[in-house]
């Protein structure tokens, strides 16, 4: 085959440079991508010394091994009494599920009243098509309420335990970590970056349609609110701090799931004391399938979408840096 | 339906938008938001005490629209109203008498998350105190759970990160347990609302149905909530947890936290599978032995011990003790005198802290029974409280514990094979407390030559210093004297509220 284009001309065309690429001659990503291995974890000799001689001095002094029988007895019974301890639960728990009724049988306790409202109202009386979602968010509201309230409390205590604060010097100290934040990944990975870019922006789009859709199909705050929560994590791992910390620093985190926790808190309050006091409520069910129906369920998604992404990004964050 | 009805749904709301406000707050406001929370909530339970009292009836409260079993509720009786007034007076006192240390030992910035873990665990209390539904309390014990985990944190050192990790090992161990038990019984009955449970179950009982896995729902039950209020082989956790933990953090852990647990207890005894059941299935008994190894190995742990904090806490093992025994006796009787002796209890031992905080503070913040000697000299107001605590736990009259040691005395009367050992155990544990308390009551009143006070670094504090301290401990000291003098009230109260029960 002829060619058509001069040599130097055809080097920088598409065609040319997929084929190098087939041949394996020249490889695009040689060169531009970062590929320093990463550094792998090594001691130095004194901290490995400083910690024998804690540990030492844990069990010498603080328990005190030697002088205290307590302890010694504890260690030698502590096996075996484990082994049997867990072959004692399991005998029990077999013998109780043993006894338990058959899985899927029409006549189970568990198929009554309670069940059949749910499945043959559950639409007519909360507006979701989802009958799960009506069950959450509607007919057993208070729980729910409770569970959003756990993953609150849950990141507080991770903030507790991790946050770095003040200006502790060393290797715990904020600045120590802040600055080498990234030693042990290759910077600005060309692969993971590309990726992301793609990526990302269906993943926060696919969140916030399970949010948005809870009432209608599979999904809800819980599974939309993780998603998005994992599009943000892969953000900060492809472009770093800097980047994410312009739209989402601990601030925003702590004031958007302050809001969604009121706005979740007062729109229930509402709907209990209206409900417990026999009043009409006055939100309107809407048609069932609409995006716009159901009530104050798809407020309450949304807000437990908020609470749920910001915790786990705040997760991430927490063990990575202790700080954002 | 009356307005005041309103007010169990509202104060549970109320200190659930408390947690997540003290987290956009400064350590400052947080903390005023506190006090004035957990304020309006005691006075809103005051008044719903008054109102089942007057009306002599228990109320369902349903959250939403839907009636139970399709909707959750909340059920208001004597005994929770009286326990909600309770727990939101202790905790308010607990929070009072430990504003110095907070400030202290926790660092600047983390002071409005130590007000959300507050806030959130009165929500739990409060919400374990009412519910009406397992699940329910499930779900709030997983809140009580961690906000109890980061209290026992938040004052950053070794020996607190250990204790919470213990803590938080021990405490999902419970709460795993106790979720498999109500698996269990939602499997069997169908039912998550306790009223339907008990029907179900009184049908499955009477048909002799499903022995065995009842059997075991109820021992899982009972045991996974056995390890999180650390009842005697559970208690591991306890000593350091309350050991090393800020002030407040230890007094409300070993005055509400494990009361809470335990009142869940009482209600699944009573409302979810009737008291009739529970002590013909002989799980009583199983409470019985280990509420008294607790009383005994308890107090021998404590009278070991050489730091008065640790000391104090192995106290509460042996307290607990004392309150699964009474449930172990398996009568009305027994159950009441637990009942009191949760209450007694909760305002003893939250004294015996705040006034071992006010020693220690006068002593070179040690806590080494040796630098406590004469510290009753140099803070008299400490020095007195702690007296009192350490009297009405060893079960002087005229001060609370002896009221409940005669309840559990005459109880254990009533029940035919199980009065010589109650009684045994009671006067064994009451020798053993004695010991221990009197031996630390006649060493801060020893006096100490003046040289060594120098030498030491000791200095001398009066009731003014430290204002909020002191008032709490007048505050403590008042209720124990109210429960030691005129128990018979409150235990009519207690009987009229266990009667609604079921």
């Amino acid at each position: 085959m002829s060619r058509r284009l001069p040599k130097e001309q055809y080097e920088h065309t598409l065609s040319y440079r997929v084929k190098e690429w087939l041949k394996g001659t020249k490889d695009p990503f040689l060169g531009n991508v970062e590929m320093k291995p990463q550094k792998e974890f090594q001691e130095d000799r004194k901290t490995i010394v400083r910690r024998d001689r804690e540990k030492k001095r844990l069990f010498e002094q603080i328990y005190d091994i030697k002088h205290n029988p307590e302890i010694r007895i504890f260690r030698r019974a502590y096996n075996i009494f484990s082994v049997l301890f867990c072959l004692f639960l399991v005998t029990m728990l077999l013998l109780a599920v043993s006894d338990l009724p058959k899985f899927g049988n029409a006549s189970n306790p568990v198929n009554n009243e309670v069940a059949a409202r749910y499945i043959e109202n559950g639409l007519q009386e909360t507006g979701a098509v989802n009958i799960v979602t009506g069950m959450i968010l509607d007919y057993r509201a208070f729980d729910t309420l409770g569970e959003s309230h756990v993953l609150f409390v849950a990141t507080c205590t991770v903030l507790i335990l991790l946050r770095l604060d003040g200006d502790k010097k060393g290797r715990s100290g904020v600045g120590y970590v802040m600055e080498n934040d990234r030693i042990y990944e290759p910077k600005n990975d060309m692969i993971l970056q590309t990726v992301a870019r793609i990526v990302v922006p269906p993943i926060f789009i696919f969140g916030i349609y399970i949010i948005l859709c809870g009432h209608l199909g599979p999904g809800g705050g819980f599974s939309g609110g993780a998603v998005i929560g994992a599009g943000l994590i892969l953000y900060l791992n492809a472009f770093g701090f800097a980047k994410t910390e312009r739209f989402f620093t601990q601030k925003t985190y702590r004031r958007t799931s302050f809001c969604a926790l009121a706005c979740y808190a007062l729109c229930k309050s509402y709907s209990f004391y209206t409900g417990a006091n026999h009043l009409e409520s006055g939100i309107p069910l809407g048609t069932p399938g609409a995006i716009l129906s159901s009530g104050l369920i798809l407020i309450l998604n949304i807000c437990v979408g908020i609470v749920v992404a910001g915790t786990m990004y705040t997760f991430y964050v927490m063990f990575r840096k202790g700080d954002y | 339906m009356a307005f005041v009805q309103n007010f169990p749904f509202m104060s549970i709301i109320l200190s659930l938008f408390a947690g997540p406000l003290s987290s956009v707050l400064g350590g400052k406001k947080a903390k005023w938001l506190n006090l004035a929370v957990i304020s309006i909530i005691g006075a809103m339970s005051v008044a719903v005490l008054v109102f089942v009292a007057v009306t002599d009836e228990a109320f369902v409260y349903t959250m939403g629209h839907f009636p139970a079993p399709w909707g959750n509720e909340i059920r208001v009786g004597i005994l929770e109203a009286f326990m909600a007034v309770f727990f939101c007076l202790i905790m308010l006192l607990c929070m009072l008498g430990g504003v110095f240390e907070r400030e202290e030992e926790i660092e600047d910035t983390k002071q409005n998350l130590y007000y959300v873990m507050v806030n959130m665990l009165l929500c739990s209390l409060l919400a374990l105190i009412y519910t009406n539904d397992l699940f329910t309390a499930y779900v709030f014990v997983e809140i009580n759970t961690i906000s109890a985990c980061g209290l026992i944190m938040i004052k950053q050192n070794g020996r607190t990160l250990e204790a919470a990790t213990r803590y938080m090992i021990m405490s999902l161990m419970g709460s795993g347990l106790l979720l498999l038990g109500i698996c269990f019984l939602y499997g069997l009955t169908g039912h998550l609302l306790m009223s339907n449970i008990k029907e179900q179950v009184a049908l499955l009982h009477a048909g002799g149905e499903y022995t065995v896995p009842l059997l075991i729902s109820l021992g899982l039950m009972s045991t996974g909530l056995a390890i999180k209020s650390a009842l005697f082989p559970f208690h591991s956790w306890l000593p350091d947890a309350y050991g090393y933990s800020t002030l407040s953090s230890a007094a409300i852990l070993s005055s509400l936290v494990s009361k809470g647990y335990i009142f869940l207890l009482v209600k699944i005894f009573f409302r979810v599978f009737g008291f009739g059941i529970v002590r013909d299935s002989k799980v009583v008994n199983v409470l019985f032995v280990f509420g008294i190894a607790g009383m005994i190995m308890g107090s021998i742990s404590a009278i070991w011990e050489n730091n008065i904090r640790r000391m104090i806490a192995y106290s509460s093992v042996a307290q607990i003790g004392y309150i699964y025994m009474g449930f172990g006796l398996g009568t009305t009787a027994g159950v009441i005198a637990s009942i009191y002796h949760i209450v007694c209890h909760a305002a003893t031992k939250s004294l015996l802290f705040v006034a071992a905080s006010g020693l220690t503070d006068v002593s070179g913040d040690s806590t080494k029974f040796l630098d406590l000697t004469g510290a009753g000299y140099r803070n008299k107001l400490a020095g007195v409280a702690f007296t009192v605590g350490s009297l009405s736990m060893v079960g002087i009259p005229m001060f609370s514990g002896f009221i409940s040691k005669l309840l559990f005395a005459q109880a254990g009367m009533e029940s035919r094979n199980k009065m010589l050992l109650t009684l045994i155990a009671l006067a064994i544990s009451t020798i053993l407390n004695a010991v221990y308390f009197m031996k630390t009551v006649i060493r801060i009143y020893t006096p100490v030559p003046a040289e060594i006070t120098r030498e030491k670094g000791y200095i001398t504090m009066k009731a003014r210093e430290r204002l909020p301290k002191s008032a709490a401990l007048i505050c403590f000291i008042i209720l124990n004297l109210v429960l030691g003098l005129s128990s018979e009230p409150i235990i009519t109260l207690f009987r009229r509220g266990l009667a609604m029960f079921a």
